[in-house]
């Protein structure tokens, strides 16, 4: 890829985006745009520069303490040049996260924008149908935030009211002693919490259990 | 006085029943999550007017596993085993498109011994790939010997992975910065002998649904995909060149030295369910010839980048032998390989379609956020638009001919 053609794309942005400033990548050209020109900039690179297929519409979350605390990013590719742009924007609100939905654009941001909202929280305006699409609706956290636990919370499962219903009970899977679970605060001993570790006490000092 | 008779004309009466309008309901069918046509755990929320669908609501989610959660939580290295988890029919590709988004973060050219392995064994993972999708197709639209014929043919790949990787479905082979192991000894003859034998076997299975009268019924313009939709709904492999759109990342943005190979890029004329088949068939005959020419032109050299001392575990005899490779090993088990902050997005020609991650590094051994773009993900988002109106049965022959994998779609 020669310079020319990399660096092309982001210095005609930023004539018909003034506040569009470069952004730091290890290797495609990108660019920061102000969340409120952010459809206008996508569909202008669409339009005007070739960048027909919309690959990806995430969000990076730079921890609780940061602010702007979230980060809309979108790639874009163009299928005759052949070549990425990977455009980003600061959401504004670090407790309510949103930005604009371009599904009007791209028939595909449709769903990559309901993952993002799923897994991350931002929420996009004027999306034509906004749901949760991995975890189910009544779900209530954003896991991919960063203050979520790898662990998981425990919440209440989908089909309550099938239980309710068929009395039967539906427990879910206990979080202690996952893989990724660690003795909370020395409350509990691993070698309990952990039922693999149960069998596997002894050592030297202590015998093996008959 | 004889009382007349009132006999109405039958046909007087059928035409005025036909005139009035009888009030149908529509009917909301649930199609999976366990279903044989949904592949794994799809549910597809189906409103029905008769026979034909009006509304398809595809649910997702079933088999979400938090891959990009736990990808923040562990160095590059560990996550290697849940890439094979992702398009878990072809984890050989998904091993070595994820190793090299790694290493274009670290800014690593991995020696073209290597390079050679992966093309050879992404190569591979796709005729496997293929042959399962093929097989579980002609099953959807009732052919099923397709199936028995493929799934002996991957078997003999499952054997000539299970050498080289030391398990038959769940490979792990790649590492950052190279791959696990080289290739044994006379493992290339093998995977020779193997192409020998499949094109004839190969052509046989295509001949069982080629001009098959009943297959063609079935897949012959249903589920016509224009080029323009294809684009706009993000679709990518063999079901965005099955609309005529000839886009190959292998062609368009060559890496692991794919240029050096000729091949061709089959491409799909009308965009129905039977181009997207055809495209597939033809596809394995192209990996093949790939394969042949990767093993014929088989550089010597490393199966590892041996100056990215801080990225690849050394190996196990010189740990043995020496205090600083030691340190060395324990540093990129311990605390991963040591990459540099920055961002970078990187995508591979798949079986299944552009396998893409984007990963945000502050540095260090452990990602900050990786997101991972599943093609199967994008390629089912059409399918509310084109199961529209479509009776259930074609639904489960477009189904089959969008061959997605749930492990990646729910990630």
């Amino acid at each position: 890829m020669s310079e020319t053609l990399a660096d092309d794309p982001i210095v005609a942005l930023q004539t018909k985006f003034p506040a569009a400033t470069s952004r730091d990548s290890r290797d495609h050209p990108a660019v920061n745009v102000p969340i409120a020109e952010a459809h206008a900039a996508l569909q202008w690179l669409r339009d005007e520069q070739g960048y027909d297929f919309l690959v990806d519409v995430t969000a990076v979350d730079w921890s609780e303490t940061t602010s702007p605390r979230f980060t809309t990013v979108w790639h874009l590719y163009s299928t005759s040049n052949h070549v990425y742009i990977r455009v980003a924007a600061d959401c504004a609100d670090d407790a309510e996260p949103s930005a604009p939905s371009i599904t009007s654009l791209w028939p595909s941001a449709n769903w990559h924008e309901r993952e993002t909202w799923d897994l991350m929280g931002v929420k996009f305006e004027n999306h034509p149908d906004l749901r949760r699409i991995l975890m189910w609706d009544e779900y209530p956290h954003h896991p991919l935030r960063k203050e979520f636990p790898l662990a998981g919370i425990e919440t209440e499962l989908p089909d309550i009211e099938v239980a309710e219903e068929t009395n039967a009970k539906v427990i879910s899977a206990p979080m202690m002693g996952g893989p990724f679970v660690a003795s909370n605060k020395g409350e509990m001993n691993m070698t309990d919490a952990e039922p693999r570790a149960k069998d596997e006490s002894w050592n030297e000092k202590k015998p093996k259990p008959e | 006085m004889p009382t007349e008779l009132n006999v109405p004309d039958a046909a007087a009466k059928t035409a005025e029943a036909a005139s009035q309008e009888f009030e149908t309901e529509k009917m909301s069918l649930a199609m999976g999550p366990s279903h044989p046509s949904t592949h794994g755990v799809l549910r597809l929320q189906l409103e029905l007017d008769g026979e034909t669908v009006t509304k398809c609501d595809p649910v997702l989610g079933y088999l979400h596993r938090g891959d990009e959660k736990i990808a923040e939580n562990m160095t590059y290295n560990q996550f290697v085993p849940y890439t094979d988890r992702l398009d878990y029919l072809a984890p050989l590709a998904n091993n070595a498109a994820y190793a090299a988004a790694v290493e274009q973060l670290a800014n690593l050219e991995v020696p073209a011994r290597c390079q050679s392995i992966r093309v050879i064994t992404s190569e591979l993972a796709r005729v496997s790939s293929h042959l399962m999708g093929l097989g579980a197709y002609g099953i959807d639209v009732g052919a099923w010997s397709v199936f028995l014929y493929s799934f002996t043919e991957r078997e003999k790949l499952y054997t000539l992975f299970e050498e080289l990787t030391g398990a038959r479905f769940t490979t792990s082979y790649s590492r950052i910065g190279g791959v696990a192991r080289d290739m044994p000894e006379g493992w290339t003859d093998r995977v020779l002998e193997f192409c020998e034998q499949f094109l004839p076997i190969l052509d046989e299975i295509l001949k069982l649904l080629t001009r098959n009268k009943i297959f063609m019924d079935r897949t012959v313009d249903v589920g016509v995909i224009t080029a323009e939709d294809a684009i706009g709904y993000g679709m990518s492999g063999p079901n965005l060149r099955g609309s005529g759109v000839k886009s190959d990342l292998r062609k368009d943005r060559p890496y692991w030295g794919y240029d050096q190979y000729e091949f061709d890029v089959p491409v799909g004329s009308k965009g129905d369910c039977y181009d997207r088949y055809l495209c597939r068939g033809e596809e394995m005959k192209q990996s093949v010839s790939i394969i042949r020419q990767a093993i014929a032109k088989l550089p010597g050299g490393s199966y590892y980048a041996e100056d990215a001392r801080k990225i690849f575990a050394p190996r196990k005899d010189k740990v043995m032998s020496s205090m600083e490779e030691l340190i060395n090993n324990f540093m990129i088990v311990t605390e991963g390989p040591q990459m540099p902050a920055g961002e970078v997005y990187f995508e591979a020609e798949n079986p299944k379609g552009t396998l893409g991650f984007f990963i945000v590094s502050k540095g260090g051994g452990v990602p900050w956020r990786m997101k991972i773009r599943g093609p199967s993900f994008c390629n089912l988002s059409i399918l509310p638009h084109i199961c529209k109106n479509e009776l259930v049965s074609d639904v489960v022959s477009i189904l089959g001919s969008l061959d997605f994998v749930m492990g990646e779609c729910d990630r």
